[in-house]
């Protein structure tokens, strides 16, 4: 039994990769929505490295966030149109491990190479030494429960036509938690404070979305794929 | 024996017409706690000594944040209610429950914004609450949506319970973390903690809404579900019953006055 678990996870995880790896382009997007939006923030707001320093931590994690709101849809999508996701739905695994699988493989490809792009985006946004290490740090916690709060988001929306806005709505505010400590742990750094008690309250919100997120997501693929 | 009233639930139609007959007196007993209750904080209470009368404004503002947020536990509860035991009838309490509870939530950032306005010369403020109940009222606004994204009323109802439940876990994180994100950014400016205990004659009033909103949530809960009932079950024997014995009523009602 513990060998059939495993492999539900271990198979989808090396699938979504590969799928992942054969459309490279689409896997990138994300990643240059994130870069592509540092650019705006100086535009818009002013290109002082001072007062630039002063929002860079809060800005680079609203776009992670928004990146991976926009990316998230896409994680059961294309599985629901060629069919391959009733196919999972009747494997004989149990539902959250395969979804655990593909949730992981969604973070390797979009939390983490955010989070291994995020010290450039640093440099462009003046923000001072002693962030950099929280910033990854709380970004790859951060995005990895990002990418699991917004699997039951887009498990709830696969089978609708615009599902997209609709998943933006459903799950911001439960994103709102992950911003707030994220933030903090980067800004906690940045003042001289220490910033490893944020970075353990998005650890244990780490802990609770992987316990939780895939059983819920489990549950409403059930119930929307159907339909 | 003793379950019985439990299966009885799971019937929107013996809750339809057994809540015909009591909801007269539930409705009577709101217009009674409410206008009292009114008169009572609205001209009888005395005057702020702070704020003067601006402050009677909690008499709406403190009742329509309790019930916005017990409104979700409401209806939250409902759609676990329903995905556990398969009641219809719980399901459509859990929908009837989304858009009162965010007319409440609205109620309740509308008159702090113009309770804010005299009192802390500023409509918004990022303060923790307030943060908190606009979160809310997202929550909300995301049960209503998927709701009415589905054609299929069973799988409307069972995504729609399952996001409520997920909301039911985040609550209590979310307004932790945006207690916690307001203390470490508060203003000192503006001091707003708990208020200072309140005087027995405010507060008597105030006790005296907070009940007769709970009265007029239930009674508001009671219409909404019971025109959810009429819509859902529409194509059943008893709801034709019921609308052809109201024409049949009014027809008759018709040819005795001409």
């Amino acid at each position: 039994m513990a060998h059939s678990i495993n492999s539900g996870f271990s198979a989808w995880l090396r699938r979504d990769l590969l799928l992942a790896y054969r459309r490279r382009g689409e896997a990138a997007s994300p990643l240059v929505f994130f870069v592509m939006v540092s650019t705006l923030i100086p535009l818009g707001l002013t290109p002082e490295s001072a007062r630039l320093a002063e929002v860079a931590a809060g800005m680079i994690w609203v776009m992670a966030l928004l990146a991976t709101l926009l990316s998230v849809e896409g994680l059961f999508a294309s599985d629901y149109q060629d069919g391959s996701l009733e196919q999972l739905l009747i494997t004989p695994q149990l539902l959250p491990m395969p979804l655990l699988g593909k949730i992981t493989a969604h973070w390797l490809t979009t939390g983490l190479p955010l989070t291994l792009v995020s010290p450039l985006l640093g440099v462009m946004l003046s923000l001072p030494a002693a962030g950099y290490l929280p910033m990854l740090c709380s970004l790859a916690l951060g995005t990895a429960c990002l990418s699991l709060t917004g699997a039951v988001g887009a498990a709830l929306t696969v089978s609708l036509r615009k599902g997209g806005l609709l998943l933006s709505l459903l799950v911001m505010p439960l994103y709102m938690p992950v911003l707030i400590f994220g933030t903090a742990t980067v800004n906690f750094a940045v003042d001289g404070l220490n910033w490893l008690p944020p970075l353990a309250i998005l650890g244990a919100l780490f802990a609770a979305s992987v316990a939780l997120c895939p059983l819920a997501a489990a549950g409403a693929l059930r119930l929307t794929s159907a339909n | 024996m003793s379950w019985q009233w439990f299966h009885r639930l799971g019937s929107p139609r013996w809750f339809y017409q057994s809540s015909a007959r009591w909801l007269p007196w539930l409705s009577l007993a709101t217009a009674v706690v409410l206008l009292s209750g009114l008169i009572w904080g609205l001209a009888i209470a005395p005057e702020d000594a702070k704020q003067g009368n601006s402050f009677r404004i909690i008499y709406i503002h403190v009742p329509a944040s309790f019930l916005a947020l017990a409104g979700y536990y409401i209806m939250a509860t409902a759609g676990a209610v329903g995905l556990i035991w398969k009641m219809k009838l719980s399901y459509m309490v859990m929908k009837s429950a989304a858009p009162i509870g965010a007319a409440l939530t609205f109620i309740a950032l509308f008159t702090g914004a113009i309770w804010g306005k005299p009192t802390w010369g500023t409509y918004w403020v990022w303060d923790a609450r307030i943060t908190s109940m606009l979160i809310l009222l997202f929550l909300y606004l995301g049960v209503m949506a998927l709701q009415y994204a589905y054609h299929s009323a069973d799988v409307a109802s069972k995504a729609g319970a399952i996001l409520g439940l997920v909301g039911t876990v985040n609550i209590p994180i979310i307004y932790k973390s945006v207690d916690w994100w307001y203390t470490l950014h508060q203003p000192a400016t503006i001091k707003f903690t708990s208020a200072p205990s309140m005087h027995p004659d405010m507060f008597q009033p105030l006790l005296v809404m907070i009940i007769g909103f709970y009265l007029f949530y239930a009674v508001a809960l009671i219409l909404h579900t019971r025109s959810e009932i009429l819509r859902r079950e529409r194509k059943t024997s008893w709801v034709r019953d019921l609308l052809n014995t109201k024409k049949q009523a009014k027809a008759d009602k018709q040819a005795g006055e001409s």
